[in-house]
């Protein structure tokens, strides 16, 4: 067990160089000139030669790069061009913001996938199979921008029920903080959810399949009690390990939520760096969240490592 | 996008021993009996259809404007209404189909093309080659699918095609690692060590007899992968990253109704509607697919 | 024993009432963009300039017909010829941190505009050398030779006075913190999410702010702007998309304002920037010609905005008293667009069109496509984001662009950089020289008197609008919508937002 451990954490080093390469060098040859961008309306040539000194702009690419990294490797992630404030400390703000909401939606997802996988699993080919599949499948069959702009306009514009964008911080207003999470969270979640459903049914089904619970079958215990106190409890143990690794596709969906739903996070911290060229911060961020995927994964993997001791050959 | 593979089957090998039937006519039987599945199948081929029959069931020119026909509600002469700038959005929609699919079929034909040969590479030939692109394809995974588009896209400039070439190389990483998980798992397999006993040189084992058993979860994927692709074409025109105007197609129609919901909701209700059932539809069939396929999910 | 309960409930009762209506009454103002650093050395951007107008008070300001009037400064005048603008200071005048301004901080922060590093005020300042102290309340700014515009920038970031000692602690942090001299103070900013700002006790013109706070909140999706608006979780947006206007009128909780901006769009040739630039349109000002008459601007206005903008042929609107009208906006005329291809030999010119990938930006840039299609132009539209834009712009990687331009008050600010021939190439993008336009455009800043001033302008219409190395389309109106409790906003050309006199009822 230590010698997977030992070996799954030493390959994160290379893991994490690829990553800071191919960020940095996605970000270096976006065309554009982030000094004219924030230079704006006023780009007269020193202005734009002085920030083009400032930030490093002039110097070749991989000088920027060993710069960059050594900045990194002392905590230093550099300053966002636009907004002036060290990379480091946005992160540690936009971070809260965007694991709350991917949080809930994770909530949402098992909420809307987990019965959903069970009633397929159970009740398999059946219409209610379909029914359950069609309810957890829409979610990722809607863009998730078009879901939240419908969403805004029945229950902000027309009911009034829920505030239509904007974040209220947990330490100001808990009841505030989570009526303005609830529809980015649904909407968020909702995509997961299919991919819960079909964890949580395929787990169910090969668990149902089972020797032990064809044995307690044959005890004569009920249909809900066999599914819940025994299929359902080893199911779950594959769809949560297997959920933490959807956590990528978590901060995928929250890219555009976020957008939308005008939420401080993540997301909208990436996309409007990535448009007005602020490289630091794409960079920062993505290294970030790269490291957090790359630690669930390392999770995921020791967890079933726990269960299937087959796996650690 | 979602980052699930199927994991290699650690009992039954993919292929069942002779029922009588070749595999793929089981498989075939299987399917249709799985009736969302076939609905699903159904509708994808009517919308093939409409993409290729575009110029004949058109009723107008899908970029023609005219000034006196702003924002109108469905008629009799634009069953779907028009659109800002005066365009009738069935024509649109008709026309639309084909950025929509071609953005599906392209990334993840491409997506398959340097996906596959690269997994199998990995998968064969282990040690250090293996590592290496693991651990970069790795790091492709570990950054989000769709900040990995976006800043391809932003890199190639705004088009349909360069979008996606951009969902296309995002994807890739899913299928190197799916094909490679596949390759191990039947690499140690009898057929596999019969065929290197017999002195079958590398190439062969892999495109001979490695490759075609795994054809079916690659299968399975590459249709998820085009449903997600079609949203990934969506997202990105929502950014303003895609398909160019006057060119229509679905996601960049949603881009430009969402900012006249409450005047001219038939903008969005079409497009929104037809992403929505051909998305389903591909996602139905390849559940049912991946059924079908992988006998050990019953 | 009982009326004495009663009477103590309802003086509690009272206070309760009065106390609930004396409470903090805060405006949400909802803005298009995200303002960059709260500097006003060093900011950039239009958006801003909206949130200045909160905590920043400058020398001058503008009525809304753009009459030069007091705010820190209460007189003014000329001496030796032009070359010195004498400034008298308002008394009683204290910065957020309780220092007082005088003489010396406007000395400071006039130099702080010319000379910090990075500073973007410093082009705007023209010919400004220095500052000369004459008493505790007057100063003299010292110009290398007359400039007409000063007073005019002084109405903008470049006359906008900061406290010396928050600017010598900050040094170029000071926009994280910034200390000025308006009527609310600066409490917090959190990126991308909001802007704070708590009523100053010590204005200048209390009397005539209402809020105890004004909260600035950047939502850049129009829809979900005005959503929240409609949702009452704003009290204000600024630029309403033009297609949302008929909404909001109908809106029960809505009342919306407008007025005719300083900004224009234009449409961009490529005539001298580097290679592109051997195209046709470039070439020969007869395409460009072609090109402009076969633009309907009315019928433009009308697809693109509703008919809400104002359609222009000039760098200024026709509103505007430095309008040219001599030279009004010419209708639409296709059969003599097609002479002209013609007599150029060449019916179908084909040139890409480069636009920035804006929903309204592109709908102008797909009518305009289809309008010229008519004349027998073949335009390819590639709509970019605007970083990608901007580079093509000043790297001459383009044939013709949809640009535009946010607008100064005065004509000057709207045209030396962008047809002169010394004009810094971000600007001048189409790097158009002509020694003629350039002699009177320097003979129109040195001079004082407008109605001189104007005569130069008529010269300088009369080659642009020949040459046409921009083709001005339209004038923006500001679209503002509010809540129908907030009384006392009036628009200006300008588009800012001035909080004195609003109130919410």
């Amino acid at each position: 067990m230590a010698a997977f451990l030992i070996r799954r954490i030493a390959l994160l080093a290379p893991t994490l160089f690829f990553v800071s390469v191919l960020i940095f060098g996605l970000q270096q040859l976006l065309p554009g000139d982030p000094a004219l961008v924030m230079a704006g309306d006023n780009a007269d040539p020193a202005t734009i030669t002085f920030l083009r000194h400032k930030y490093h702009l002039d110097e070749p690419l991989p000088s920027r790069y060993v710069l960059w990294i050594r900045g990194v490797a002392h905590g230093d992630f550099g300053e966002s061009m636009r907004l002036k404030e060290p990379v480091k400390d946005l992160v540690l703000e936009k971070l809260p913001v965007t694991a709350e909401l991917a949080g809930l939606a994770m909530l949402v997802a098992l909420a809307i996938g987990v019965p959903a996988g069970i009633i397929a699993a159970v009740k398999h080919d059946s219409v209610v199979d379909y029914g359950a599949t069609m309810v957890a499948l829409w979610g990722i069959s809607t863009p998730n921008f078009w879901l939240g702009i419908l969403l805004i306009l029945l229950f902000s514009v027309t009911l009034g029920w829920l505030p239509a964008s904007g974040f209220v911080p947990p330490t100001e207003s808990l009841r505030q903080n989570l009526l303005t999470l609830i529809m980015p969270a649904f909407v968020l979640g909702n995509a997961i959810a299919a991919v819960m459903m079909r964890h949580t049914r395929s787990a169910m089904l090969q668990v149902m399949s089972a020797d032990f619970v064809r044995t307690a079958r044959a005890k004569g215990l009920g249909q809900i009690s066999v599914i819940i106190h025994h299929a359902l409890r080893n199911a779950l143990i594959p769809v949560v390990t297997l959920g933490a690794l959807e956590f990528g596709a978590l901060l995928s969906g929250a890219v555009l939520t976020e957008q939308v739903f005008t939420i401080p996070g993540f997301g909208k911290l990436i996309v409007d760096a990535v448009f007005n060229r602020d490289y630091a911060v794409v960079q920062g961020v993505v290294l970030c969240t790269a490291l957090a995927y790359i630690l669930l994964n390392l999770f995921a993997d020791i967890a079933y490592a726990l269960i299937d001791p087959r796996l650690r050959a | 996008m979602t980052t699930e593979t199927l994991d290699p089957p650690r009992d039954a090998p993919l292929i069942h021993e002779d029922f009588g039937e070749r595999p793929w006519q089981r498989a075939l039987r299987l399917l249709a009996e799985r009736r969302l599945a076939v609905i699903g199948l159904g509708v994808v081929l009517f919308f093939i259809a409409v993409a290729i029959l575009a110029p004949l069931i058109s009723p107008y020119d899908p970029v023609a404007t005219s000034w006196a026909v702003v924002r109108k509600p469905p008629s009799l002469l634009h069953p779907f209404g028009t659109d800002e700038i005066g365009r009738d959005v069935l024509a649109r929609v008709i026309w639309g189909a084909r950025a929509s699919l071609l953005a599906g079929l392209v990334s993840v034909s491409l997506a398959l093309a340097a996906g596959v040969p690269l997994g199998l590479v990995s998968g064969y030939c282990g040690g250090f080659v293996d590592g290496t692109l693991m651990r970069m394809v790795d790091a492709m995974l570990a950054i989000p699918f769709l900040i990995l588009a976006i800043a391809l896209a932003a890199f190639l400039g705004p088009s349909l095609a360069n979008a996606m070439i951009a969902i296309g190389v995002s994807q890739t990483p899913i299928f190197i690692r799916l094909t490679r998980g596949q390759v191990l798992a039947v690499k140690h397999e009898e057929y596999v060590e019969a065929a290197r006993a017999v002195g079958n040189p590398h190439y062969r084992i892999v495109l001979r007899h490695i490759l075609p058993n795994i054809v079916p979860p690659l299968l399975v994927q590459a249709t998820l992968a085009a449903a997600a692709a079609i949203i990934a074409e969506a997202s990105l025109s929502f950014l303003g990253l895609g398909q160019q105007p006057p060119d229509p197609s679905w996601g960049s129609m949603l881009n430009t109704a969402k900012n006249f919901i409450s005047q001219a909701p038939w903008m969005a209700l079409w497009p929104g509607l037809a992403i929505f059932t051909l998305v389903l539809s591909l996602n139905l069939f390849g559940d049912g697919l991946r059924d079908v396929l992988d006998p050990r999910r019953g | 024993m009982f009326r004495k309960h009663i009477l103590a409930l309802a003086v509690l009762l009272a206070a309760t009432v009065l106390a609930g209506a004396a409470s903090a009454q805060t405006l949400r103002i909802g803005l298009a963009d995200d303002p960059d650093i709260l500097d006003p050395t060093i900011a950039r951007t239009y958006v801003g300039r909206i949130v200045f107008a909160a905590f920043c008070d400058k020398l001058v300001d503008i009525t809304p017909d753009l009459k030069i009037v007091p705010q820190l400064a209460t007189e003014w005048h000329y001496e030796d010829d032009n070359k010195t603008l004498v400034m008298k200071l308002r008394q009683g005048v204290t910065f957020h941190d309780g220092t007082p301004m005088d003489a010396a901080s406007v000395k400071y922060s006039l130099l702080r505009h010319l000379t910090m590093p990075g500073s973007t005020r410093k082009a705007e300042l023209g010919p400004l050398k220095s500052v000369e102290i004459v008493d505790d309340h007057t100063v003299k700014l010292m110009l290398d030779k007359p400039f007409a515009p000063l007073l005019a920038q002084l109405t903008d970031r470049a006359g906008m006075i900061v406290s010396p000692k928050a600017a010598e602690a900050e040094g170029d942090k000071f926009g994280e913190h910034p200390v000025c001299a308006g009527p609310f103070k600066f409490v917090e900013r959190v990126a991308q999410d909001r802007m704070v700002f708590d009523r100053f006790a010590d204005y200048w013109n209390k009397d005539a702010i209402h809020f105890d706070r004004v909260i600035f909140l950047p939502i850049p999706d129009s829809t979900v702007r005005l959503a929240n608006l409609q949702a009452g979780q704003l009290d204000m947006i600024e630029r309403m998309a033009a297609t949302d206007l008929d909404a909001a009128k109908k809106d029960s909780r809505l009342k919306v304002a407008t007025i005719t901006s300083l900004a224009y769009e234009d449409l961009a040739t490529n005539i001298n920037n580097g290679e592109q630039s051997k195209n046709p349109f470039g070439q020969d000002k007869r395409l460009r010609q072609a090109l402009d008459l076969s633009i309907d601007r009315e019928a433009l206005n009308q697809v693109v905005f509703n008919g809400e903008f104002a359609p222009g042929n000039q760098w200024d609107p026709p509103s505007s008293p430095w309008y040219v009208k001599s030279m009004p906006i010419q209708p639409r005329d296709i059969t003599k667009a097609k002479a002209l291809l013609a007599a150029t030999g060449m019916p179908h010119p084909s040139a890409t069109l480069i636009v920035e990938n804006t929903p309204e930006q592109q709908r102008a840039a797909q009518v305009i496509q289809a309008m010229a299609g008519e004349a027998g132009f073949d335009l390819k539209i590639q709509a970019v984001e605007l970083a990608a834009q901007l580079n093509a712009e000043v790297k001459g990687d383009y044939q013709l662009v949809l640009g535009n331009w946010s607008g100064r008050v005065d004509p000057d600010g709207n045209l030396y950089n962008f047809v002169g021939c010394k004009a810094p190439p971000a600007f001048n993008i189409t790097h158009y020289c002509n020694p003629d336009v350039d002699a009177e455009l320097d003979a129109a800043r040195t001079a004082v008197d407008p109605e001189e001033r104007m005569a130069h302008y008529e010269k300088i219409a009369a080659h642009i609008l020949d040459d046409r190395p921009l083709i001005y389309l339209w004038h923006p109106q500001w679209l503002f919508a509010m809540s129908n409790k907030l009384a006392g906003y009036v628009p200006y050309p300008d588009g800012l937002i001035r909080p004195q006199g609003m109130r919410l009822q």
